[in-house]
């Protein structure tokens, strides 16, 4: 008996190899048999060494990280419809890898004993399985079984990390497309056509003699130099080019320009007296380049739609974590993932329109606000936005309003896609108190200031943080003149909003302790974010604003400036954009490492000098707290 | 009244004092103990005296877990029929599909919920509709728990005086939110399927240590 359920993991499974080679009747009976499981971020599915479950484990939502118990290096990502966990199908043997959710993750879960008949007894689904075992050939993250493929070949250092980027090893492709001297040109053809490649290899007794390209078959067979009927022998390049399989990219990218070819072939020991183990071509390169800045930014502005653009943000998290094990300046590396982070938003919001009926009725800035708008997200943390409209009568005004809330909707739809979480308090343009015309927002900003209570500091501080994203800029900078003005002729707004900086918790006690939470979920971590972070970057702001400054938004920009503003103040300032880089650093790592917000650190978790440097950064939190206090006069509004 | 009450008690059919059997045994302390039975009505209308349930679709979650063969779903015969209704959940009253008779279908029903807490989205609706079908066979209300996923999900909102809130979430919102497909959007065992996702994530944001933070 099929239900609901089953009839909806049918539809999933159908598209998905192996289950596409099944028939309809046996793939409803399998279905019904699934349990599905959901797994929360980083919730294990299997450790290494583990004893087989007694399921196999198909990906229907989210993704799931595939590493070597205690490396941080994630070996495989298994996105929508990859399998994994199947090695108790295969071998009776426990779990090699351990495997975790990388972020929220439905699972169907096939029961192994139900799935083995229907496996033996169909070829297709048999040999799909054997094949992703062995070498997972159509996943460009996975590099676990490529060694066993060659033989000897030791994985570890094949692909280990660590090295600058031009010297790591490239991947190649290993399944190799071969034919003989004798074969005929059409043949040859058909051959690279079905199996989708650019090059096929000519052999003679298991030896690479020669290579034919899509060039070739275009320069000497379309032309009718050579007939079609004509054989491999005639057209090939040889003698080929070989190199040994450990080349890293600068090195094949080096010998494509030497000898102006396009495809290397990877022999065992790099001559052409050893056999063929693989073949490298020139998008196999750009695919390895991937992994920079460049090639990233071209490559988001070149996606149609927000699921390619969540692939490529993983490239980004790879990049990230590159630059920080590197150590290569955070002020660099913020400048940089703040760019592709703004280029990936920019593109959604281009999609986003380009998929709405109609154009914009009038004029619109995308603001991102909070860490987005200071180019501090390094994370992926919640979305913070909202959208500025030009004024328009006020008969059209909520016919104009319900488009952009529309538009807001979408875009943050597909920002959530692309891995930017909602934001837990509606701040967001695809809601109405967030999607307003410019002389809204000159009002809503002004009653902000002219009341400042605890709520209207609060959404001041995030809201005064905004950057042009998309969009307009002439809206933006109207907007901010009308803040200062306003700010200006109430200067006790800063007095407000400086003893909302204050108000944060203190980083440390009597004895210099760390002060951990006291109860709730986070109990006994410590809260990085509330604790060091915001106290630092707030004091930024209100310092940075009331010398009138709006173009600046980074916290430790922020910091530099009003080095240069203040001289006297020099040295603490500097300390404090120190302290700013090293904490948002300290975060990332952190985030990095645990696959969240880096927000909650675990105290027994750190080693000792990152402890000093953390309380070392404290200091100057306390430091930068009391001027303001002191500068603003705080004290009076908390008589 | 005594006797009386005791005498109509007494003739309630078996399959009522299994159903009442079950509630003999405590509920598990732990959340990841408790099996949650998540549950959908499709009805004929929104009124509990003249309408109807057609189907009645509801899962176990067990440790995040759904064991799809576990699910129940069954259709219901009814006379009462409104074709208004019937342009959402898509269920003809001369459908195909196998119908079985209300007290079948409420019998089924008990012996697969047991003592288990009861999940739903606007919970109470389906509750007092299956407590109405009750009644017309002459049996008691339900005995089990219930949780609202709409409660709970307002209950993971931030208090905000300036932000506003919405009075209502629809499953519909909640399945945006979450981004789960709405392809199966009014069948009962989708609807059940959406809340129980709903239902995880919820509490995964909730973090009660106990049922009884949740029940509260």
């Amino acid at each position: 008996m099929k239900n609901t359920i089953s009839e909806r993991i049918a539809d999933f499974l159908k598209n998905y190899p192996p289950f596409n080679a099944m028939d309809s009747k046996q793939l409803d009976e399998l279905s019904l048999e699934v349990v599905i499981i959901h797994k929360e971020t980083n919730a294990i599915v299997f450790c290494e060494n583990e004893n087989p479950h007694e399921h196999f484990y198909v990906v229907n939502k989210g993704a799931v990280a595939l590493s070597k118990e205690g490396s941080s290096q994630i070996l495989d990502i298994c996105d929508e419809g990859d399998v994994f966990g199947l090695r108790p199908l295969l071998a009776n043997e426990s779990y090699k890898l351990e495997a975790k959710a990388y972020e929220e993750t439905i699972l169907y879960a096939i029961p192994i004993k139900d799935f083995r008949p229907l496996a033996l007894e169909n070829k297709r689904i048999g040999n799909f399985l054997i094949e992703s075992f062995a070498s997972n050939t159509g996943n460009p993250y996975s590099i676990k079984h490529r060694g066993k493929l060659y033989g000897s070949n030791n994985q570890e250092d094949q692909f280990s990390t660590n090295k600058i980027l031009d010297l790591q090893p490239i991947k190649y492709s290993t399944d190799l497309i071969t034919c003989k001297e004798g074969t005929k040109i059409k043949t040859i053809a058909n051959k690279m056509t079905k199996h989708n490649v650019s090059s096929i290899l000519v052999e003679k007794n298991h030896m690479p003699v020669g290579i034919i390209t899509d060039k070739d078959l275009r320069k000497k067979v379309a032309t009718g130099l050579f007939p079609i009927t004509g054989t491999a022998k005639t057209i090939m390049s040889s003698p080929i080019i070989t190199y040994p399989k450990e080349l890293t990219l600068a090195q094949s990218q080096m010998a494509m320009m030497k000898s102006n070819i396009s495809h290397l072939v990877l022999t065992e020991d790099g001559t052409t007296d050893s056999r063929a183990v693989g073949i490298l071509s020139k998008h196999d390169i750009m695919v390895a380049v991937g992994n920079n800045p460049a090639v990233l930014l071209r490559a988001i502005k070149r996606a149609t739609d927000a699921k390619r653009l969540r692939s490529i943000r993983h490239g980004i998290m790879n990049l990230l974590r590159g630059y920080l094990d590197q150590n290569i300046p955070l002020g660099l590396v913020s400048k940089i993932i703040s760019e592709l982070n703004d280029a990936s938003t920019k593109q959604v919001i281009q999609i986003a329109l380009s998929k709405m009926d109609e154009a914009p009725p009038v004029k619109f800035t995308w603001l991102s606000m909070g860490s987005q708008g200071r180019g501090e997200q390094l994370l992926n943390t919640d979305q913070d936005n909202a959208i500025i409209f030009e004024d328009v009568p006020e008969e059209v005004l909520e016919k104009t309003r319900d488009y952009f809330l529309k538009l807001g909707e979408r875009i943050s739809k597909d920002l959530n896609t692309i891995g930017f979480e909602y934001c837990p308090a509606d701040m967001m343009a695809s809601s109405r108190s967030w999607c307003r015309s410019l002389s809204e927002w000159k009002e809503v900003t002004a009653h902000w200031i002219h009341n400042p209570g605890p709520e209207e500091i609060l959404l001041s501080s995030i809201f005064f943080d905004y950057n042009v994203t998309f969009g307009d800029k002439a809206l933006a900078d109207e907007l901010s003149h009308s803040i200062f003005d306003h700010a200006n002729h109430y200067p006790q707004f800063f007095t407000h909003l400086a003893s909302g900086a204050l108000q944060n918790p203190s980083p440390s006690g009597f004895f210099r302790d760390f002060l951990v939470e006291q109860d709730g979920e986070h109990k006994d971590f410590f809260d990085l974010k509330l604790r060091a972070l915001m106290p630092i970057i707030d004091a930024a702001r209100v310092l940075i604003l009331s010398h009138s400054i709006k173009s600046i938004n980074n916290t430790a920009e922020r910091y530099e400036k009003l080095a240069e503003l203040e001289p006297n103040n020099k040295e603490l300032y500097l300390a404090c954009s120190y302290a700013s880089k090293a904490l948002l650093k300290f975060r990332t790592r952190q985030g990095l490492l645990h696959n969240d917000s880096g927000r909650y650190i675990a105290l027994d978790k750190l080693n000792k000098e990152e402890k000093i440097k953390l309380k070392r950064t404290f200091k100057t939190v306390k430091e930068i707290q009391s001027l303001i206090e002191i500068r603003f006069q705080v004290k009076n509004l908390l008589r | 009244m005594w006797p009386f009450s005791r005498k109509k008690q007494l003739e309630l059919p078996d399959f009522w004092w299994s159903y009442v059997e079950h509630f003999k045994e405590k509920l598990p302390d732990g959340i990841q103990e408790n099996t949650f039975v998540v549950l959908d009505t499709e009805t004929t209308g929104f009124s509990l005296t003249r309408d109807r349930m057609l189907c009645i679709g509801a899962l176990k979650l067990y440790n995040n877990n759904i064991v799809v063969k576990d699910s129940f779903e069954v259709y219901i015969e009814q006379d009462h029929y409104s074709s208004e209704s019937a342009e959402i959940h898509g269920i003809l009253k001369k459908s195909k599909r196998d119908r079985i008779s209300e007290l079948e279908a409420l019998k089924q029903f008990l012996a697969y919920a047991k003592n288990h807490v009861l999940v739903g989205h606007h919970v109470m609706f389906d509750i007092n509709m299956i407590n109405a079908a009750l009644k017309r066979n002459g049996l008691p209300k339900l005995k089990n728990k219930t949780l609202d996923t709409e409660t709970l999900y307002i209950r993971t909102l931030l208090i905000s005086a300036v932000v506003q809130r919405k009075e209502r979430y629809t499953l519909d919102d909640l399945a945006k939110k979450f981004s789960i497909s709405r392809k199966d959007r009014h069948t009962a065992l989708g609807d059940a399927f959406i809340t129980a996702i709903a239902f995880i994530r919820t509490i995964e944001k909730l973090k009660p240590k106990k049922l009884k933070d949740l029940l509260r």
